[in-house]
């Protein structure tokens, strides 16, 4: 017998073994990415589902959904909560608005100094949050007087609007950036004036770069610590009870919250996905 | 030197349009200049009501930035421009009775083609009735009915060139402006649409200002066509006449092929005919009128105007001849092209339908020695820029290299 056998046409098992294994390692590796992701948020869910011996909620007890149904039952934290939830809502709202103008400004004018000003907006990103925390403390304090001292809810939102903007700004820049001009010239073109062109056809159209930019300054601010702990006085947000409950014990309540930011968030994303795929859908019906 | 255009608009029309006709646009000795660059060096224009006007000119030249200034987009550096005898140099895009079909469409990406095309309407609050009978209409005009639903990003680009076409003529301008609105189609379908277009410019009568750097869209579709060079116009005035009497070396570069010898006019006395005599040894004739006024010149007769005639054959008596030997030819089916070698080191260009010569062994080869002619009327004669320049010495700056 022949001992020269031409290359088989079809695939060897070992040929095959392999790739299937190359397809089913893009799974694993996707798997532990995801999991990798998610496995903090998953404890923290399950643990919001514990029923703690003591203070401490780091061991598995039991299950039980009593903290569920008094989420807010500790001292202290259902202002803490409120504090953070005005602070991201106000400082969103303002920072989005301020910022956005701004990006407005930068990209579509030329002004003296804007070279200046677009280094500048990106001064509060770059510094670390620990010295802003500090130098924002420092200011307030030599200032000395209302409103900016003592320190309260209303300097952190001071400081919290200072740098959403940064964020705010760079987001809706470069929206902006790759905006078509034309399309404001046939608006206008069309009859509107500069006022209707906005509202018509600029705002729609970088809207969704205004919605990203708020989103990222809304969760930037409720997450805050270092700078808001520093300008907080006597005041107390989330993130800063969490820190204070730290050493005597973690009440579940916060997890329990925490799991709810955590579905409100992913929830909006979800929603404003599923419209838009809808939508592409839709039309493509047409 | 170039043609000023205060004098390239004093040129005689042959018209078939009315002498007299009202005004869509003027521009009185516009300029517009961005930094140090001139875009827009003096121009003197008048666009007539109703026509189909044109401005043609390679890259650069300035088209888009004139038209700009028409819309309102651009502010002129210096001049006037009114728009129906009215002064709008400092009005508005908004409020100037013209509409633009951008190059790119810009057609609004979050609206419906519907709203596209009811955009104009809405901004001058007239009723949702007639809004939409009259978008349904406008739709029908430009044979896209039932696309109301559809986003821009839905429809091809011959569409959505249709659909800003619609959202202009909606608003019933006085003036379309067009910005190569066929730049961005493929080949069959920019034919397509340009007959579309001219139709539609018939239908509803509103005046076009369209630009372009294809010389042959300018011809099929324009009344008069501008050539632009530079910022400035050469040369005004209907297809046939830029294409059969251009007056400068660019404009007879730019629209056609063209051969140019360079020669002096001899004798413009008595008759129909001016001689000149051809750097080349050759003495010509043409038409004199074209000649009145000028010496150093360069003569022009297009390639397809150009018989070949065997040695032995007589050429008509009144016809201009010179030897020729054929260099190269290239059969393309309708016609075969030919250059054709002359005395004086030129090389002349010649289209000969194939029609008396078709199959291979009729038609001129490489080599063969000719006579070529044609009819005087068919001369046309270009000032020579680069000689005046020359006879007007070092003190006038040297003469600007003009493509050919
Ligand atoms: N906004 C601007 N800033 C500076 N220079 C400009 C501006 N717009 C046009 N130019 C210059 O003005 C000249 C004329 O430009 P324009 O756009 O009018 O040319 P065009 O004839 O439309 O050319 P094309 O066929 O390439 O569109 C060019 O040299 C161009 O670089
Ligand atoms: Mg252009």
């Amino acid at each position: 017998m022949a001992t020269v056998t031409p290359a088989p046409a079809t695939p060897s098992s070992v040929q095959r073994l392999a790739r299937r294994l190359d397809g089913s390692a893009l799974y694993v590796f996707t798997g532990l990415a995801v999991l990798y992701l998610l496995l903090p948020v998953a404890v923290i869910v399950l643990f919001s589902f514990n029923d703690p011996a003591g203070k401490s909620n780091f061991v598995w007890q039991g299950f039980t959904l009593k903290y569920w149904l008094d989420p807010l039952g500790v001292p202290g934290l259902p202002q803490a909560v409120f504090l953070s939830l005005v602070i991201a809502f106000v400082s969103t709202i303002v920072a989005t608005a301020l910022g956005t103008l701004i990006g407005l400004a930068l990209v579509r004018y030329d002004f003296r100094l804007q070279g200046a000003t677009n280094a500048l907006i990106f001064i509060p990103m770059a510094t670390p949050e620990i010295v802003l925390g500090a130098s924002l403390l420092t200011m307030f304090v030599s200032i000395g007087g209302p409103p900016f001292f003592p320190l309260s809810a209303v300097t952190i939102l001071i400081a919290h609007i200072m740098f959403n903007i940064s964020y705010v700004v760079v987001t809706v820049r470069a929206r902006l950036e790759g905006f078509p001009r034309h399309l404001e010239e046939a608006a206008m073109d069309l009859g509107a004036n500069e006022w209707t062109t906005f509202w018509k056809v600029t705002f729609p159209l970088i809207l969704p770069g205004i919605v990203a930019a708020g989103l990222l300054a809304f969760s930037l601010s409720i997450d805050d610590f270092v700078i808001t702990n520093f300008t907080a006085g006597k005041t107390q947000t989330f993130p800063m009870f969490i820190y204070a409950k730290y050493r005597i014990g973690i009440p579940v309540q916060v997890n329990v919250i925490g799991t709810l930011i955590f579905i409100i968030a992913v929830g909006t994303v979800g929603v404003t996905t599923l419209a838009r795929i809808r939508a592409d859908a839709r039309a493509r019906r047409r | 030197m170039r043609v000023r255009a205060e004098e390239a608009g004093r040129i005689p029309h042959e018209g078939r349009l009315p002498a007299v006709a009202n005004v869509a646009v003027r521009l009185v000795d516009v300029v517009k200049k961005f930094g140090e660059t001139v875009a827009v060096d003096h121009i003197d224009l008048e666009v007539r009501d109703g026509e189909f006007f044109s401005l043609l000119g390679p890259s650069g030249c300035g088209k888009t930035t004139t038209l700009r200034m028409i819309g309102g987009f651009e502010e002129p550096t210096a001049g006037l421009i009114e728009l129906q005898g009215q002064d709008v140099t400092w009005l508005p895009p908004y409020q100037r009775n013209v509409n633009t079909v951008f190059q790119n469409y810009a057609l609004f990406p979050h609206l419906t083609i519907y709203e596209n095309v009811a955009f104009g309407l809405r901004r001058k609050g007239v009723k949702e009735a007639e809004i939409k009978s009259r978008a349904t209409e406008m739709l029908e005009l430009v044979e896209l009915p039932g696309f109301e639903n559809r986003k821009p990003n839905q429809i091809s680009g011959g569409q959505a060139q249709r659909v800003a076409l619609a959202r202009a003529l909606i608003n019933r301008p006085a003036v379309l402006l067009l910005d190569e609105p066929l730049g961005a189609l493929d080949l069959k379908l920019r034919k397509q649409m340009q007959v579309e277009l001219k139709r539609i410019q018939k239908e509803v009568g509103i005046t076009f200002v369209y630009v372009t750097h294809d010389q042959e869209e300018a011809m099929t579709m324009s009344d008069r066509i501008a050539v632009m060079n530079r910022g400035h116009y050469e040369q005004l005035g209907e297809p046939e006449m830029l294409y059969e009497r251009p007056q400068t070396r660019f404009v007879a570069g730019f629209l056609g092929v063209s051969n140019l010898i360079a020669g002096r006019v001899d004798a413009t006395a008595g008759g129909d005919w001016a001689t000149i005599a051809l750097d080349n040894g050759v003495t010509v004739r043409a038409p004199r009128a074209l000649a009145e006024g000028k010496t150093r010149i360069l003569l022009g007769v297009r390639p397809e105007k150009i018989r070949l005639y065997e040695t032995h054959e007589t050429v008509p008596e009144s016809h201009n001849r010179m030897p020729g030997t054929i260099r190269a030819a290239s059969y393309m089916g309708v016609s075969t092209q030919y250059q054709v070698d002359v005395p004086g080191n030129r090389r002349l260009t010649v289209f000969e339908q194939n029609v008396e010569r078709a199959t291979k062994s009729e038609l001129w080869a490489p080599g063969e020695v000719v006579v070529v002619g044609w009819q005087p009327q068919h001369s046309f004669v270009v000032r020579d820029e680069s000689a005046e320049a020359a006879a007007e010495e070092a003190t006038e700056v040297a003469a600007e290299p003009f493509g050919e």
